[in-house]
Order: structure tokens, then C-alpha cells, then sequence
């Protein structure tokens, strides 16, 4: 039987209002947590940031191109890169939970699991952004080509978002493994093959001055992609993080 | 507080808890003692709301596991081998965080005074990472009593620290102890829940083999005591 005092509890966090207010303040607090320690340490965003500029620099002079094709090839190097520094900062950033067993520290607290999702998940969207924001202009000036426009732009955000929905959930079940740097890889590239095939597809096309009809199928798969993975994770976090 | 009862848990073909019945009443402090491998640490995580059992019925604070496992966290508080702390965070900051996780009001005033409690308040913006073991864990305790729960759980806590850190821990286990929570400690370390322990029960190959009350049991009669409820198996 419950006390009056654990029944009052019990109703105030039975409360809609109350539930998501508690829920969005665990996000942002997850959130804190990984931007604070990381502005301290610096090691994710220093190690996304020194591979994808020598991947972009490897490419600069492993292939010497032409004009019409630099914009050909701009879109597949570009996702290419994001996509392999992303997934270092994915690995570095669940693996930090589970090298002190701090993930149980998370999964203790008396937040819906997925509030813990979300708030990894918008910390790694934040430090791939800021690995986009630097890298593109930096590939700008290497390749001589315009990357500033607002399709582009949309098209690099929303890969991102997809990216990091499916790859927070996967770095989520990798850790858990012994061979945790290798099964990320493993298990995110074949899931993430149609949100990228879109990205790259997308971006070349607003590169290239395509009409909006011949682009926007691919923001639709993008769109679809990051809506279902999302529900996905929320449905499922849950189950990966328990034993 | 604490009701367990025909608590199994299986990892695949293995049985690590076979039939557990457990009842703690409020402000008890229960050792589970027992060797390496008989499953105190598996009990310990399925109180914890880290593991789900595969049978039997769980029920702390009168809420039942696992379908009320969010309202079981918020009147929890786990101390394990692992400080399950940030390194790169301050204390002050590590306490604050989990604060806003458990939704604690006054917050600042709370952690100020928790970290008065476990003696860190002068070392409280230093990062984590460049404290002791033993502060570390003191920390921990910090860590585990910031929301007040009215059951806490110890896995262990005494891995890797040396003879004044125990000591210090076992004060703050103390003071810990006196202020009216429920606590349930697992080690294999006799002699130190001996001194702290209200009730011992006796764990070994994924049963509960043993128990007594403390008032009845002598401490220097506890390693026979084990010894015998062992050797039994």
C-alpha cells in the first residue's frame, strides 16, 4: 500500500503537463552533461574534426578535377566524410558512458529511457553540425566550389538528423558488445544505405541546379527516414539499454 | 519497504536466482553476503531496476517492478563498485546533473549540503577524474543519497580502497544508516557488515541459504555462521 505522501507523488508525476516538463529537463540536462564534458576534453570534436579534414584532403589530391566533375563527385565526398567522422564521434560518445559504467548512472534515474535517447542523440546532432559548419567551408576553398545554399543546407541537416538517430541507437547496442569499434560500423552502414543514397543524391542534385521534382523525392525519403527512426528509437530504447 | 518473492533469473540455459524471498522492512540494513559468483550483484541490479527478472514479484516502496520501475528510481539511491561518475564534470557538477535528473528542488542548497556530508565541499569544483578512488567513492554515496530515497542499495562498495578510505566510508555508511534509510549492502567482506548490519542473509549458488538478525548472532560467531550455511550446499 502507498502512503498519502507517496500517493501525491505518484499523481503529480502521473500529470501530462508535469510528465513532459520533467521529461524535456532530463533531455536538456543529458544534453548539458555532454556538452559540458566535452568542451572540457575536447576529444570527440578534436578526433571528428582531424579525420574529416584529412579525408577531405585526401581526396583534393587523389582526385585532380575538372569543374563539371567536382560537382559530380562534391556530394558523395562530402557524406562519405560526415558519415566516417560521424561515426567515430557516435563510438566516442556511448562508449564514454560505458567505460565508467556511467550509463547505469543514467538508466537509475526516474526519467522515461527515451528522455536519455534524446538528449545523447541531440548532443551527437550538435557536434556533427559543428564538424559540418567547419568542414564546409574548408572543402569550399580546397575544391573551389559554392556549398552555401539553403537546399544544400537543409539536405546536409536532415542526413545528419538521420544519421545520428540511427547511429545513437546503434552505438547504444555496439557498446554493449566486446567488440564495440568494430560492430558500430558494422551494424550502421547497411541500415543507413537509403538515408544516404538520398543525402548524397539530394545534395548533388541542388549542386548541380536540378529542377525542385527531380529533388524532392529524395527529401522525402530523407524526411520519412529520420520521422521512422525516431519513433523507432522511442519505441525501443527502452529494451536495448536493459539486460 | 523491500518484498521479494520467488525471484528467478535466468541468463539463457544458467540460473543465477532460484526462488529468492526477500523482506526488508524500513529502516533495516540487510547484508547479503555470500561468495564470488552466487548472484548478489544479479539481485542487487534486478532491485535496481537495471535487470528484469524472468519470474517472481519485486516490490519497493509499494511500487511493483518492473511496470512501475520510474516511480521504484525515485525512492532509490545505488552505490556500486563504479562511482558511475563523469570525470570530465566537477562533483558540484556530477551532483547537479543528476539532480535536475531526479528533478530535486533547491537544488544548489541540496548539493552543497550532500557535499558537506561526504567532506568534499572544498574540493567540490575539481574534476572528478582527478580525485582518489576513496573520494570518488564518498562521492558516489553523494551521489546515491542526493534525491533522499528511502531504500539504498551498496554492490560492493568497498573494491579498491585502501584501509582509511573503508573507514571513511563506513562513518558516512553510518551516518548514512542513523538518518532512517533502508539498506541493503551485498560484500563478501564479513568483518565491516558485521559492524554496520542490522540483518545478514546469506547468499550462495542463486539461493538464500541463511539468515539471521544480528542481535542474535555474536559478531565473532558470523564467520561460522557463513561458513556453515556455505559448506550446506
Amino acid at each position: 500500500m502507498m502512503t498519502e505522501d507517496e500517493q501525491i507523488a505518484y499523481e503529480k508525476f502521473s500529470s501530462p503537463l508535469t510528465s513532459l516538463k520533467l521529461y524535456l529537463r532530463a533531455i536538456l540536462a543529458v544534453l548539458g552533461k555532454d556538452i559540458t564534458a566535452e568542451m572540457r576534453s575536447r576529444e570527440l570534436l578534436s578526433s571528428m574534426f582531424v579525420f574529416a579534414l584529412l579525408v577531405i584532403l585526401i581526396f583534393n589530391f587523389a582526385l585532380e578535377l575538372d569543374i563539371s566533375t567536382r560537382l559530380t563527385v562534391t556530394a558523395g565526398v562530402l557524406w562519405v566524410t560526415f558519415a566516417f567522422a560521424g561515426t567515430l564521434g557516435l563510438n566516442r560518445s556511448m562508449a564514454s558512458e560505458k567505460d565508467r559504467a556511467c550509463l547505469d548512472g543514467l538508466l537509475l534515474a526516474p526519467v522515461d529511457r527515451s528522455a536519455i535517447y534524446f538528449g545523447k542523440m541531440l548532443g551527437n546532432l550538435i557536434f556533427m553540425l559543428l564538424v559540418e559548419m567547419i568542414v564546409l567551408p574548408i572543402y569550399s576553398l580546397l575544391y573551389n566550389t559554392n556549398l552555401f545554399s539553403i537546399g544544400f543546407l537543409a539536405v546536409v541537416m536532415l542526413g545528419s538528423i538521420g544519421y545520428v538517430t540511427v547511429g545513437t541507437l546503434l552505438a547504444t547496442m555496439a557498446v554493449q558488445t566486446r567488440t564495440r569499434d568494430v560492430m558500430l560500423p558494422i551494424l550502421l552502414f547497411p541500415v543507413t544505405i537509403p538515408l544516404l543514397i538520398a543525402a548524397v543524391k539530394g545534395s548533388m542534385g541542388f549542386l548541380q541546379g536540378l529542377e525542385m521534382d527531380a529533388i524532392r523525392p529524395w527529401l522525402n525519403l530523407l524526411v520519412s527516414y529520420d520521422i521512422i527512426f525516431l519513433a523507432l528509437a522511442l519505441m525501443v530504447f527502452d529494451y536495448l539499454v536493459e539486460e | 519497504m523491500v518484498k521479494v518473492h520467488g525471484l528467478v533469473k535466468r541468463f539463457g540455459l544458467k540460473t543465477v536466482l532460484r526462488n529468492i524471498d526477500l523482506t526488508v522492512k524500513q529502516g533495516e540494513f540487510v547484508a547479503i553476503l555470500g561468495p564470488n559468483g552466487a548472484g548478489k550483484s544479479t539481485l542487487l541490479r534486478i532491485l535496481a531496476t537495471l535487470s528484469r527478472p524472468n519470474v517472481g514479484y519485486v516490490e519497493i516502496a509499494g511500487y511493483q517492478l518492473p511496470s512501475q520501475a520510474a516511480y521504484v528510481r525515485q525512492h532509490l539511491g545505488v552505490v556500486t563498485h563504479f562511482p558511475l561518475l563523469y570525470g570530465d564534470l566537477t562533483a558540484e557538477e556530477n551532483l547537479r546533473f543528476y539532480g535536475r535528473m531526479y528533478h530535486i528542488s533547491h537544488l544548489t542548497e541540496r548539493v552543497s549540503d550532500v557535499l558537506q556530508l561526504v567532506g568534499l565541499y572544498s574540493r567540490r569544483r575539481d574534476l572528478v577524474r582527478t580525485y582518489s578512488r576513496g573520494m570518488q567513492q564518498r562521492l558516489a554515496i553523494g551521489r546515491a543519497i542526493l534525491h533522499d530515497p528511502s531504500v539504498i542499495l551498496f554492490d560492493e562498495p568497498y573494491t579498491g580502497l585502501d584501509q582509511e578510505a573503508c573507514d571513511m566510508l563506513d562513518s558516512l555508511l553510518l551516518n548514512v544508516a542513523t538518518q532512517g534509510h533502508t539498506i541493503i549492502m551485498t560484500s563478501h567482506d564479513l568483518w565491516r557488515v558485521a559492524e554496520l548490519a542490522s540483518r545478514f542473509e546469506i547468499l550462495t549458488n542463486g539461493k538464500i541459504v541463511a539468515s539471521a538478525e544480528k542481535k542474535d548472532l555474536p559478531a565473532t560467531y558470523l564467520l561460522d555462521f557463513y561458513r556453515q550455511a556455505i559448506q550446506e550446499i
